[in-house]
């Protein structure tokens, strides 16, 4: 039984025809992978499904349930966090400032300062960094912010765009390794990059966008294997 | 870029007008300055009372920038409808303050009829910003900026002829406050009690709003609306709620403020706020418009500027009726600062920081 179900989506910017009838399936634990190059709609998905951009046709449900009558902050509500494209972290508050945001949807004290140590953990970075203003933090940090922030609302669907963008070799594999283990306890993830090997090389299963379509879906290991998603996106010939 | 020598030596043209006018008017400033201290016309407790009275007034115009500053910070937006807000607070405090006063409540019990009518003006004063809001702002959030520039000048009309349809023309007396009549002797310098009242009121308001900004989960909220709507609706806040809320507190600055200026300046008309939320707005931009403790800086040193100019740079240049020009130093102030530092005093970037 899959947890997220978007079907047949079409989203517009203005007259332009961004998502040309997308369908996707996720099931509870997997982590799914987007790739595609740019404009393909990769961004665009994850907004529709964050209820940010609002499609004209097409269904998105979690669990059963109908998102496109919720707002977009209502959305996080129901379980769903997004990681947005270029991180979009609150530049002039502080760390824990940031990550109290995160926590907006929740109201107990006591779940945020679990929420808060959980992320800690995870980041201890961010720990020694916790007063400081986040828009002094590195690239990698703020990367790190930013997913926490996600975190801390306790998602059960966590949306990721671009992770890896603009962050050293390095700093990339630690995201990706924190990725894994987020997910491993029970975080769903869906994984948009252009970092097409990195993205394969963590995920279950992926799909390849080009030009608001979904051409190709299959496993990552298939994907990997698969010679029009090598030439195109692995960089391979 | 390339740019042809006539581009060029136009800059250097403008450039040089600009330096001109900037040595000029320090010229201008110190040659008085020193003219009137020659002159010795005035004594150091007059100058102390100048002060003060301009950081009384200089409270409340910080009192009101505020909500300038906030709306500014958040919707990238002038409310200009915000000195007619404080215009509606003063009348809320006037009507409930002469009754209060006819059952000699004020006189038996001076704090509370001064805090009452404070009350209940910043309810009314939010009250009425909150459907300005989603009536005339609200359904315009997505068009060009011109476009809400536009309805708030409408709003403000609407305000102050809807208060002059309902409530005529004159002015009407704000009730006295025998409190705060006199003066208190401070190190032997008599000082009127009612600007230290206004002053330190305005002041407990200003520490109360730069709390709930800073350490309130609103507060937060609305410092993280006013850096991304989108991402802040992403982490589940309620943009509009939160627009609502800033327009709200702002709005019940503004009527606080409303009922100070009553108490000094003891007069209650519709178009009382035009003057007051014209100096407010200059102190936003003095200070660094979108910028909290800027607005409060900026207020202060436009009143105190307002306050002192007039005796200490314009009397030494000769001016006659220097006080007929006080309003002349703010605008001027405006100017000089959109010339010079368009940032303001504490530097938020006023220009093209997110279309």
């Amino acid at each position: 039984m899959s947890i997220l179900n978007v079907e047949n989506v079409h989203t517009y910017y203005g007259n332009i025809h961004a998502l040309k009838g997308i369908s996707i399936k996720i099931d509870k634990g997997e982590i799914v992978t987007l790739i595609g190059g740019n404009g393909a709609g990769k961004t665009t998905t994850l907004r529709t499904i964050s209820g940010l951009l609002k499609p004209r046709e097409g269904s998105v449900s979690l669990d059963g349930q109908d998102l496109l009558k919720f707002k977009a902050h209502e959305i996080v509500y129901k379980g769903i966090s997004m990681v947005p494209e270029g991180r979009g972290i609150f530049a002039r508050l502080s760390v824990t400032e940031n990550l109290e945001m995160g926590a907006y949807s929740r109201t107990s004290k006591q779940e945020l300062q679990q929420n808060m140590e959980r992320v800690f953990t995870l980041f201890p970075r961010l720990k020694e960094r916790r007063t400081q203003v986040a828009g002094t933090l590195s690239g990698g940090e703020q990367q790190m912010l930013a997913t926490g922030r996600a975190l801390m609302a306790n998602p059960t669907i966590l949306l990721m765009d671009e992770p890896s963008m603009g962050l050293a070799p390095v700093l990339v594999e630690l995201i990706f390794d924190t990725i894994q283990q987020i997910n491993k306890t029970g975080t769903t993830i869906l994984l948009v990059e252009q970092n097409a090997l990195m993205a394969l090389s963590i995920a279950h299963r992926g799909y390849v966008l080009q030009t608001g379509e979904i051409v190709i879906s299959d496993t990552a290991e298939n994907l990997k294997n698969n010679p029009t998603v090598q030439k195109a996106y692995l960089g391979m010939e | 870029m390339r740019t042809s020598p006539g581009e060029r030596l136009l800059d250097l043209a403008v450039s040089g007008v600009l330096w001109g006018f900037r040595i000029l008017l320090v010229a201008a400033i110190l040659i008085g300055t020193i003219a009137t201290i020659r002159a010795g016309k005035y004594t150091s407790e007059q100058w102390i009372d100048f002060v003060v009275f301009g950081i009384s007034q200089g409270s409340i115009y910080a009192l009101i920038a505020l909500g300038y500053t906030m709306v500014y910070g958040i919707l990238r937006m002038i409310n200009f409808a915000h000195g007619d807000i404080f215009m509606t607070g003063a009348f809320a405090a006037y009507f409930l303050a002469t009754w209060m006063n006819g059952t000699g409540f004020i006189d038996s019990y001076p704090i509370l009829g001064l805090l009452i009518p404070i009350l209940f003006a910043m309810i009314v004063a939010g009250g009425i910003a909150m459907l300005v809001e989603r009536i005339a702002y609200r359904p315009l959030r997505g068009a060009p900026r011109l476009v809400p520039l536009i309805s708030a000048i409408g709003a403000s009309f609407f305000l102050e002829y809807a208060f002059r349809g309902f409530f005529g023309p004159g002015v009407y007396a704000y009730p006295p406050i025998k409190a705060l009549e006199g003066e208190w002797d401070i190190l032997g310098i008599g000082i009127l009690k009612v600007q230290v009242v206004v002053a330190v009121a305005a002041f407990i308001m200003m520490a109360i709003l730069y709390s709930i900004v800073m350490f309130t989960k609103v507060g937060k909220a609305m410092r993280a609306v006013s850096e991304s709507k989108d991402t802040a609706a992403l982490m589940g806040i309620d943009v509009n709620r939160i627009i609502v809320s800033t327009f709200a507190l702002g709005a019940a600055m503004a009527g606080a403020a409303g009922v100070l200026y009553s108490l000094i300046f003891r007069q209650v008309g519709f178009f009382m706020g035009f003057t007051p939320g014209i100096k407010a707005f200059t102190a936003a931009v003095l200070g660094g418009i979108g910028n909290i403790p800027g607005a409060m800086v900026g207020g202060l040193v436009l009143g105190i500027f307002e306050s002192v100019g007039p005796s200490l740079f314009l009397e030494g240049l000769g001016i006659t009726r220097p006080y007929q020009l006080k309003d002349a130093i703010a605008y001027t102030m405006l100017v000089m600062i959109l010339l010079f530092r368009p940032s303001g005093i504490l530097g938020e970037r006023i220009t093209t920081k997110k279309a």
